[in-house]
C-alpha cells in the first residue's frame, strides 16, 4: 500500500494506522482516523488539533461523500494530512484535490502522466473549494 | 444571450483535450468500460441499443442560429441527418461513433457549446422557461439565474459524483411552463420590497417515485444564492443514499426524513457555508444580466395581422402566443407532425428554423421540455411570412398542446432500459387524432408516454400519461389521467389494468368522448377529470 501512497504534502509521512472512527471517539490520544463512507465528518470537528491524519475510504468511485466530507474538514480548519484510500482513479483526483484532498492511497496503481495531465487540465476554476485557486468570477472582477 | 469571454471558452476547450485523452484512453485499452462510463456519461455519451448517443447541452434551452446551425451540420456529419430534441431542452443524436465524440465536442465548443454534465450523477443542464425575456407575465428574466447556476455547477469538486442525476430549473413567471417543482430543485424567482429572491423548492422529480417539491424556503437574496444551493446539495450528498439506487434521488431523503426537518438541516449548513465567501459579487451577476438585456424592440408597430388565410389563422390561434412587447409575438414551431417522431427534426429543418430566427426572431431560438422550437420575438408583421417557410419545411402544424402535441421518451427503438416502444405509439394515437378540428375541439390536451419506470416521457405530469410496462414478456401499457406539469402541478393516477398497443388508443378514445359528453363551459380535459374523479372515466374504459 504504501509504495502506491501519493503524497502532495512536504512533511514526513505519518506512520501510525488509522484507527476506527469509534474508536477514535473512544480514545483520547490517536492522532490518525479512518472515514468510511457513510460516516460524518462533523464528528471530527471537536478533535482537529490532536489529529495528523485523516483517511477517508472511496469504496466505490461512484460514491462521492468523501468529497463533502473532505470540504467539511477542510473549512472547519483542519490542516493535517487528508488521504483519499480506496477506488482512487486519475480522473477524479483533480476534484479531490479541489476538495482538500492532499494524498492518495489508490487501491490499482495510478498512471502518474495522466494523473499530472488531468490535474493540470483546467487553468481555471468556476467554484470556490477547498483549494485556494481563485474562481473565474473573481478573476473577472479582479 | 450569453456570451462566452475567454475564461469560458477555455474551460469548454480544456474539456475536449480531457475527453480526448480518455477516449484514446478507453480505446487504447488503458480505461475500462466501467471506469470509463462515468467519464463519457459526463460528455453527455451514452452507449444505446445500437449505438451510442450524444446529448448536447442547450443551457436553458436558448440557444442562436449560429449554434443551431451547427446542430445541424453535426447531424449530417455524424449522425443520419436528424436530431432529437429532449425534454430537457437539450438535443441527442442517436448514431454516433465513439471515436467521432472528441471530434464534434470540438466542433460544438467553436460556436460555445458542450455536452457537459448532460448525463452522469451531477448537476446537469438547467432548465428554464422557454418564453423567458418574451413573456408578459415574468417578474425578470430567469435566464440569467440559470447562467449563473451553470457555471457555478460546471465541473463542481464536491457535486460531480452525487447519489443521482441532480435537476435544476428555474422560472419567474406565475406561468411554470418549465415543470419546476418536478425538479430536484425548482426556484422560482419572486420579488420582495423590490427585491428579487429564490423561492427554493426541493425534492420533486419523476421516475419511479414521483413528488412534487415542497417549499424549502420563501425568499433567499441573490447574494445567498449560491451558498444556500451548496447547503441544499451538501445535505443530500452527506445523507443520500448509495446502497439503492432507486432511493438515491433527493425526493426521497426529503421525503423519509420530512420538508422541514430537511430544510432545518440546510439552514444549518447554511449558516456555516455561508461564511466562507463563495457567493458571487453583484457585479458579476450584472455583468451576466447584462447579456440577457432585451433586445431592440422596434416601436410603433402594428398590431393587426391579415388572418384572410385560413390555414395560418388556425396556426396563428394555435401555435402564436402573446409577447410582452406592442407590435411581437412568440412563435412555437411544432416538432410534431401526425405520424412523426415527436423531437425530431432533419438537419434541414433545422438550418430552415435557425434562418427563420436569423431574419425574424433577433438571431435567438429556443427548446422547450414538450420538444418543441420556439422563435421568442417575431413581429406580428412577419407572422405570415415565418408561417409559409415553416409550412415549406413541414413544420407548420398547429397543434401546440393539443392531443398530437405529444412528449415521448425514445423508448425500446433505441433506449436499453424500455419496456415497450414509446415512437410507434405516439404516432398511432396523433393518427386517431389526426383530424385538426377533432383535436381543437378536445382542446388543451398534454399526452405524455414514457417507455419505462425512468419517465424520461413525464408521463406523471401528462393530463393523460402512458407508461410502458413489461408483462410476461409482452409490450403493455399504463394509463393515468389528471397530471400536470404546470402551476396546477399534480401527478397522475392510474386507471386500472393495462393495455396493448391498440387497446390503450381505444382507452383514450373512449375517455375523450367522455370529456366531451360531460365537460362544462370552460373546462379542459384534466378540469373534468379533476371535477368528475376517476369513476366515471374508469367506466367508460373498461365498461
Ligand atoms: S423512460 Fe425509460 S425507455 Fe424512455 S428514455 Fe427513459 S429510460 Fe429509456
Amino acid at each position: 500500500m504504501a509504495d502506491d501512497l501519493l503524497r502532495l504534502r512536504d512533511d514526513e509521512a505519518h506512520d501510525e494506522p488509522a484507527v476506527t472512527l469509534d474508536s477514535f471517539l473512544g480514545q483520547s490520544n490517536a492522532t490518525a482516523v479512518r472515514l468510511e463512507a457513510g460516516e460524518d465528518a462533523r464528528a471530527l470537528l471537536p478533535h482537529l488539533e490532536r489529529l495528523a491524519l485523516v483517511e477517508v475510504s472511496f469504496p466505490s468511485f461512484r460514491d462521492g461523500r468523501g468529497y463533502s466530507a473532505a470540504r467539511i474538514l477542510r473549512e472547519a480548519g483542519y490542516t493535517g494530512e487528508l488521504r483519499a484510500e480506496g477506488d482512487v482513479l486519475v480522473d477524479q483526483i483533480a476534484h479531490m484535490r479541489r476538495c482538500g484532498f492532499d494524498s492518495f492511497a489508490p487501491a490499482a496503481p495510478i498512471d502518474e502522466a495522466a494523473m499530472a495531465r488531468m490535474l493540470a487540465i483546467q487553468p481555471h476554476v468556476y467554484q470556490c473549494a477547498a483549494d485556494d485557486r481563485a474562481p473565474i468570477w473573481k478573476l473577472r472582477h479582479g | 444571450m450569453y456570451k462566452y469571454d475567454t475564461y469560458d471558452q477555455a474551460a469548454v476547450d480544456a474539456r475536449v483535450a480531457e475527453f480526448r485523452d480518455q477516449v484514446e484512453r478507453r480505446l487504447s485499452g488503458a480505461l475500462s468500460e466501467d471506469q470509463f462510463k462515468p467519464l463519457r456519461l459526463m460528455n453527455g455519451l451514452y452507449l444505446q441499443l445500437h449505438a451510442y448517443m450524444l446529448r448536447v447541452a442547450i443551457p436553458y434551452g436558448t440557444l442562436d442560429s449560429r449554434q443551431m446551425r451547427m446542430l445541424a451540420h453535426v447531424a449530417r456529419t455524424y449522425d443520419r441527418g436528424y436530431g432529437h430534441f429532449t425534454t430537457r431542452q437539450n438535443i441527442q443524436y442517436n448514431w454516433i461513433k465513439l471515436e467521432d465524440a472528441p471530434d464534434i465536442l470540438a466542433e460544438l465548443a467553436t460556436v460555445e457549446m458542450h455536452a457537459i454534465q448532460t448525463s452522469g450523477n451531477c448537476i446537469r443542464n438547467i432548465s428554464s422557461d422557454q418564453y423567458a425575456g418574451a413573456a408578459a407575465d415574468e417578474v425578470t428574466d430567469p435566464r440569467p439565474w440559470a447562467e449563473l447556476l451553470r457555471q457555478w455547477s460546471s465541473f463542481h469538486p464536491e457535486f460531480s459524483y452525487l447519489p443521482r442525476k441532480f435537476k435544476i430549473a428555474v422560472i419567474a413567471a406565475g406561468e411554470d411552463r418549465a415543470a419546476m417543482r418536478l425538479h430536484d430543485i425548482g426556484i422560482e424567482i419572486v420579488e420582495r420590497d423590490g427585491q428579487h429572491g429564490a423561492r427554493v423548492f426541493v425534492g420533486g422529480g419523476m421516475g419511479r417515485t414521483p413528488m412534487i417539491a415542497p417549499e424549502i424556503r420563501d425568499f433567499v437574496p441573490l447574494a445567498d444564492l449560491l451558498s444556500y444551493l451548496e447547503a441544499c446539495l451538501r445535505v443530500y450528498n452527506r445523507y443520500g443514499r448509495r446502497d439503492n439506487m432507486y432511493k438515491a434521488r433527493i425526493k426521497i431523503l426529503v421525503h423519509e426524513i420530512g420538508a422541514a426537518d430537511y430544510a432545518r438541516q440546510v439552514e444549518e449548513e447554511f449558516a456555516h457555508v455561508k461564511a466562507l465567501g463563495i457567493d458571487l459579487p453583484a457585479a458579476e451577476f450584472e455583468r451576466i444580466a447584462a447579456f440577457f438585456a432585451p433586445p431592440a424592440f422596434e416601436t410603433g408597430l402594428s398590431e393587426t395581422i391579415d388572418r384572410s388565410d385560413p390555414d395560418f389563422a388556425l396556426w396563428l390561434d394555435q401555435n402564436v402566443k402573446p409577447h410582452k412587447a406592442p407590435g411581437y409575438a412568440i412563435v412555437n414551431i411544432s416538432l410534431k407532425p401526425v405520424g412523426g417522431i415527436p423531437g425530431d427534426a432533419s438537419a434541414e429543418q433545422i438550418d430552415v428554423m435557425a434562418d427563420l430566427a436569423e431574419r425574424y426572431s433577433f438571431g435567438e431560438a429556443r427548446v422547450t421540455h414538450a420538444q418543441n422550437i420556439v422563435l421568442p420575438h417575431v413581429r406580428k408583421a412577419d407572422l405570415y411570412a415565418v408561417w409559409q417557410a415553416l409550412a415549406e419545411a413541414g413544420l407548420a402544424e398547429a397543434n401546440l398542446d393539443l392531443i398530437s402535441d405529444i412528449i415521448a421518451c425514445p423508448g425500446l427503438d433505441y433506449c436499453s432500459l424500455a419496456n415497450a416502444r414509446s415512437i410507434p405509439l405516439a404516432q398511432k394515437i396523433a393518427t386517431r387524432f389526426a383530424d385538426p378540428a377533432r383535436q381543437r375541439e378536445l382542446g388543451e390536451l398534454k399526452l405524455k408516454i414514457s417507455g419505462c419506470i425512468n419517465a424520461c416521457g413525464h408521463h406523471h405530469a401528462g393530463h393523460i400519461g402512458i407508461l410502458g410496462v413489461d408483462k410476461k414478456g409482452t409490450e403493455n401499457y399504463q394509463l393515468s389521467f389528471g397530471g400536470s406539469g404546470a402551476e396546477d402541478v399534480s401527478l397522475g393516477k392510474i386507471t386500472g389494468p393495462g393495455f396493448d398497443e391498440d387497446g390503450v388508443v381505444d382507452a383514450i378514445e373512449r375517455a375523450t368522448d367522455l370529456y366531451l359528453a360531460r365537460r362544462e363551459a370552460g373546462e379542459r380535459f384534466v378540469d373534468t377529470y379533476r371535477r368528475l374523479g376517476m369513476e366515471p372515466f374508469k367506466e367508460a374504459i373498461y365498461g
